[in-house]
């Protein structure tokens, strides 16, 4: 099918698009790489009555690398550009990266459009709970207010984007070196949307335990979820295969999967464990003395 | 709102043009139906099968999300720029050829486009990156060997005819073999099934 109709700005101005978007009275969306939305609206499934085309707006291509690491992601930034420029000095974002559909896709597709657009199954959102990411959310009316992923993220498809407001910028902490970190993820095909993903990340304290392990897991629910009782289980305990063991029976019970035409809840909720503890048990081996 | 025209201004294959078009036209339908260069294939027409693969600023992207607005001011290359009609093939669609790595060729021009741009920007490519880059285009018919040949291939063609040994290929003998006493050709014989598939 062909998109229905919409009207078209594409202006230079960072306070125009925010003017387009303010007016409450037209179903506006923006557009930047249109990875997502333009097969949505082929579908029918989204017919904005205006698209506001971000592209020509120089301070949204701005990818900036702070003194300490900090990563600075604008909304025009394409996944392939992040995954450029994080391959060494941030191996988790980049492998996280590296699993987004393929690379005429990552080409396009667009960091901030990936997370405003909120498939639970994808990758980065799931990574931004991981990495403590801070979205910048701007309007015309409201200006600039900061949310956390786990404000950020709603449900299936849905952010806390209120109408007049995009994701303007996305910014990662600056990832430590000495973090051991693991992303795994099932898909029945290379660059279909996983059935279920996990990334875990964990410091190994100067006493040999392990410190601050974090475990995401995506696919599992409405959203990516982060598993803080068993973090809290592993947190200074010995991370050997025993322990890893243990928190088994925590995460089948901490996670919610559905059935759907991919896979059963049942399926989704094995697979999820293992691709858990794989990915702690590789964190771990991967984490370094502080 | 539908009747909006936008002026574009956009390169294709090196030739301008300047035109109007309703915001919701897809760049595929620009390429295909404005500018009546159907080499470019619609398959899935959601971003799935890869067969509208063009470069866009010489990267490769499905011209199937992309609205030909979007593409205002941008250089694109489609299958058609590869090789003039009166030119050889390009060496990418000559490897293609030799290799047979195509059945129907409906697919043929999105792969054309990604190996293009892959054997570009890295000319000897990992198994991994081959496979990676190809994963973005579908082929019912083949099973994707010979096209992975074919991207191997290419890689000799562009690297100067000279045969590329494969990462898990057993070395070459560097002594000559008794029996062999004409000199390897550099460029391959015709492939002699070439009039064989219609």
């Amino acid at each position: 099918m062909k998109p229905a109709a919409f009207e078209y700005h594409a202006p230079r101005e960072f306070d125009d698009v925010l003017e387009l978007l303010a007016d409450d009275s037209v179903d506006a969306r923006v557009i930047a790489g249109g990875q997502s939305l333009v097969p949505m609206m082929s579908f029918r499934l989204a017919a904005p009555e205006r698209l506001v085309d971000l592209r020509r707006v120089e301070a949204l291509r701005e990818l900036r690398v702070e003194a300490d690491g900090t990563l600075v992601v604008g909304a025009s930034v394409t996944q392939a550009r992040l995954l450029r420029t994080v391959e060494r000095s941030h191996p988790l974002l980049a492998e996280g990266i590296s699993h987004i559909g393929h690379p005429q896709i990552r080409s396009r597709g667009t960091v901030c459009g990936s997370l405003a657009h909120h498939d639970p199954t994808a990758e980065l959102p799931a990574l931004a709970l991981a990495l403590d990411a801070r979205f910048s959310v701007v309007s015309a009316e409201g200006g600039e207010r900061e949310l956390d992923a786990d404000e950020f993220f709603v449900s299936y498809y849905e952010v806390a984007l209120e109408p007049g407001e995009m994701l303007a910028s996305v910014t990662f902490p600056a990832w430590s070196g000495e973090r051991g970190w693991s992303f795994r993820e099932l898909a029945r095909r290379r660059g279909d949307f996983a059935l279920v993903g996990a990334v875990a990340t964990v410091e190994r304290s100067a006493s040999g335990t392990p410190s601050d392990p974090r475990l995401v897991l995506f696919g599992v629910g409405e959203r990516p979820v982060r598993m803080h009782e068993v973090e809290a289980v592993l947190d200074g305990a010995p991370l050997d295969a025993e322990g890893i063991e243990a928190t088994r029976a925590l995460i089948a019970d901490a996670i919610t999967p559905v059935d759907d035409v991919h896979a059963s809840a049942e399926y989704r909720r094995e697979a999820a464990v293992e691709l858990a503890v794989d990915a702690l048990a590789e964190a771990w081996g991967r984490s370094r003395d502080v | 709102m539908s009747d909006q025209a936008l002026a574009i201004n956009v390169v294709v294959n090196g030739a301008e043009y300047a035109t109007d078009v309703e915001p919701r036209l897809l760049l595929t339908d620009f390429l295909r139906h404005k500018l009546r260069l159907t080499g470019t294939h619609v398959g899935c027409e959601h971003g799935v099968c890869g067969a509208c693969t063009v470069l866009i600023d010489g990267e490769p992207q499905r011209a199937c999300l992309v609205f030909a607005a979007q593409a205002d001011g941008c250089e694109i290359a489609t299958v058609e720029g590869l090789a003039a009609p009166d030119e050889p093939l390009h060496p990418v669609q000559q490897a293609f050829h030799e290799t047979h790595g195509m059945q129907c060729g409906f697919c043929t021009s999105g792969f054309l486009m990604t190996v293009t741009a892959l054997l570009r920007d890295t000319p000897h490519p990992s198994d991994e990156q081959v496979i990676d880059a190809l994963g973005g285009n579908i082929c019912r018919c083949t099973g994707y060997k010979n096209i992975v040949a074919a991207v191997r291939r290419a890689e000799e063609l562009l690297a100067g005819g000279e045969a590329v040994p494969a990462p898990d290929a057993p070395p070459t003998p560097t002594t000559p073999s008794p029996v062999a006493t004409e000199p390897t050709p550099t460029t391959p014989a015709p492939v002699a099934a070439e009039a064989g598939h219609g």
